[in-house]
C-alpha cells in the first residue's frame, strides 16, 4: 500500500474509479462514487496510460515520445505517488 | 442569471425514480404532498432523460427515490446510463435488493451502491436493536461486498438516535462498512414537520462527535467516517447544492425538473417537466433554473455581504420555509434578520420534555393525502 512508485511498477486505475474524456469539460476526468476530479492535461495523459500492463518506464518512454520531451521520469513518479495516495491508481 | 456568464453543465443528475417506498422515515425529504404527484415517468421517458442529460455533460447519475428497487426497469436504466458513460450510483435502503437483482445490476454496469440504514420501523427508539432490520442490512451488506462494491453506509442522525452513536458506528463496523456517512437530519419536508422531535441539543451533538472521534482512532483507517454537522447549529449557511442550477439536476418521479430535491415547495416558480422540455432548455433557458443562479437575485443582507460568493446566500427552501420569502438570506446565517427563528428552534431543543405540537408523523401515502388536504383546504 505504501510502496513508492518505481520504474517497474505497473499502475492501473484504482477500484471504483473511472477515467474518461469529457468533451463538455474539455478535459479528462476521474469519476468515483458521487464525485469527480477534473484533470489537467499532463495528469490525464499519465493516467490514460495506466492500464496495469505497462510499467512506469514504458509509460515515461511513451509520454516522452508523444510530446517530444525528455526527463519526465521524476515528475511522473511524483504524480503517481500522489495519485496512489488518493487511490486513483493501484499496483 | 446575474453575471451573464453561461453556467457549467449539469454534472449531477439525480433520477428520483419513484416516491413509492416500503419505509416510513420521519425525516424523509420527499415532498409531504408526494401522494398527489402520481404518474411516474415511463422507461422510455427515463431513457430519453438519461441521453439528453449526458449530452449536456452530466457525468454522475444517482438512482434514488423513494425506494428505487421498486422500479422493475432499474436494471434497464442502469445499463443505458452505464453505456452512455455515466458513473452510476444507487441509493437504496436495501429493501428489495435480492441476489438476482444485485447480480443483474452489476452486469448492467452499476458502479456504486450507497446503503442507507434507516429507522424503518415505527419503533424509532428501538430500531437499533430491531433484529429484522439488522438481519436485512447484514444480508444486503454481504451481497454488496461479494459483488466487489465498496460498502458505503449512510444513516440520518437526529435527536432520537444520536445518543446511540457508539452502537451505530459499532454496527456499521460489524457490517464491514468502509465508508460511513453520519448525516445529521436537515429540516425539510417530513423532517421539517417533525423538527421539534428531531432537532438534537448542542450537548448531544458534541457527545456524538466525541464518540465518533474515539471510533476514528480505534478503527485506524479501516472505515472512513464522515460526520455532517447540522446547519441549525452553525452561524453561516451551507452553500446549498453547491449553487442553484450550478451542478445539480433532480428529476422527480413525475418528470418535474428541479435544481434541488425540495425546490418544488417554492412559490411563484414554474418548474419545467422533462415530458415537454428537453434537458438543454431546462438547464439553460427555464425560468425555474435561472431564478436563483449566481448572486444577482439577492437582497440585503446578502447583496452587500463579502461572503456572498462563498455561500451564495444559503438555501432557498430554508429561507422560504422560515421567512416566507425565498429570496431572503438563509436564516441559519447570524447576519439574517430572521436568525432568531433558528435560535428559537435550537433553544426549544435544549428544553427537554417540552410540549410538542403533534406526535411524530410517519411518511406514508395516507399521511401525505391527509396533509395535502389540510394545506389546500
Amino acid at each position: 500500500m505504501n510502496t513508492a512508485a518505481a520504474n517497474d511498477t505497473r499502475p492501473m486505475i484504482g477500484r471504483g474509479f473511472r477515467l474518461q474524456w469529457e468533451a463538455a469539460q474539455d478535459c479528462h476526468v476521474l469519476l468515483y462514487p458521487e464525485g469527480m476530479v477534473r484533470l489537467n492535461q499532463s495528469a490525464g495523459e499519465i493516467l490514460k496510460r495506466c492500464d496495469g500492463e505497462r510499467d512506469v518506464a514504458a509509460i515515461v518512454a511513451d509520454l516522452e515520445a508523444s510530446f517530444g520531451a525528455s526527463g519526465l521520469e521524476k515528475d511522473v513518479l511524483a504524480f503517481l505517488d500522489m495519485a496512489h495516495q488518493q487511490k486513483w491508481v493501484q499496483w | 442569471m446575474s453575471q451573464g456568464s453561461r453556467p457549467g453543465p449539469p454534472l449531477w443528475l439525480l433520477a428520483e425514480l419513484t416516491y413509492r417506498c416500503p419505509l416510513h422515515c420521519v425525516f424523509c425529504y420527499n415532498p409531504v404532498d408526494f401522494a398527489k404527484h402520481e404518474g411516474e415517468l415511463s422507461t422510455d421517458d427515463w431513457l430519453r432523460v438519461l441521453r439528453e442529460a449526458r449530452e449536456q455533460g452530466s457525468v454522475q447519475c444517482g438512482f434514488s427515490g423513494g425506494e428505487p428497487m421498486l422500479r422493475d426497469d432499474l436494471e434497464v436504466l442502469v445499463a443505458e446510463a452505464h453505456r452512455l458513460g455515466y458513473y452510476t450510483n444507487l441509493l437504496t435502503s436495501g429493501v428489495g435488493l435480492t441476489e438476482a437483482r444485485i447480480a443483474a445490476l452489476k452486469q448492467a454496469g452499476l458502479d456504486h451502491i450507497q446503503l442507507s440504514f434507516q429507522d424503518s420501523t415505527r419503533e424509532v427508539n428501538d430500531f437499533l436493536s430491531h433484529t429484522r432490520t439488522f438481519e436485512l442490512k447484514e444480508k444486503v451488506a454481504a451481497m454488496i461486498k461479494a459483488h466487489g462494491y465498496p460498502m458505503v453506509m449512510n444513516i440520518v442522525i437526529h435527536r432520537l438516535n444520536i445518543d446511540h452513536m457508539d452502537r451505530i458506528i459499532g454496527m456499521a463496523d460489524e457490517l464491514g462498512a468502509e465508508y460511513l456517512e453520519l448525516a445529521n437530519s436537515q429540516y425539510y419536508s417530513w423532517a421539517q414537520l417533525n423538527r421539534d422531535h428531531l432537532l438534537p441539543t448542542r450537548e448531544q451533538i458534541e457527545r456524538a462527535e466525541a464518540v465518533t472521534a474515539t471510533w476514528r482512532e480505534k478503527l485506524d483507517g479501516r472505515m472512513r467516517i464522515f460526520f455532517v454537522v447540522p446547519d441549525y447549529h452553525e452561524s453561516r449557511p451551507k452553500r446549498c447544492m453547491n449553487g442553484w442550477g450550478n451542478v445539480f439536476l433532480t428529476v422527480t418521479p413525475d418528470g418535474t425538473a428541479l435544481p434541488c430535491h425540495t425546490a418544488r415547495m417554492l412559490p411563484g416558480l414554474d418548474f419545467p417537466n422533462v415530458r415537454n422540455m428537453n434537458v438543454h432548455d431546462i438547464w439553460y433557458e427555464s425560468e425555474g433554473f435561472n431564478r436563483y443562479r449566481g448572486t444577482g437575485w439577492m437582497k440585503e443582507p446578502c447583496a452587500s455581504c463579502d461572503e456572498k460568493e462563498k455561500d451564495l446566500g444559503g438555501c432557498r427552501c430554508q429561507a422560504y420555509m422560515l421567512t416566507q420569502d425565498p429570496a431572503a438570506a438563509d436564516p441559519v446565517c447570524a447576519k439574517s434578520p430572521h436568525h432568531h427563528v433558528i435560535a428559537d428552534a435550537v433553544a426549544r431543543a435544549e428544553q427537554c420534555g417540552e410540549q410538542r405540537e403533534h406526535p411524530l408523523v410517519f411518511r406514508g401515502p395516507a399521511e401525505s393525502r391527509r396533509l395535502t388536504r389540510e394545506t389546500t383546504d
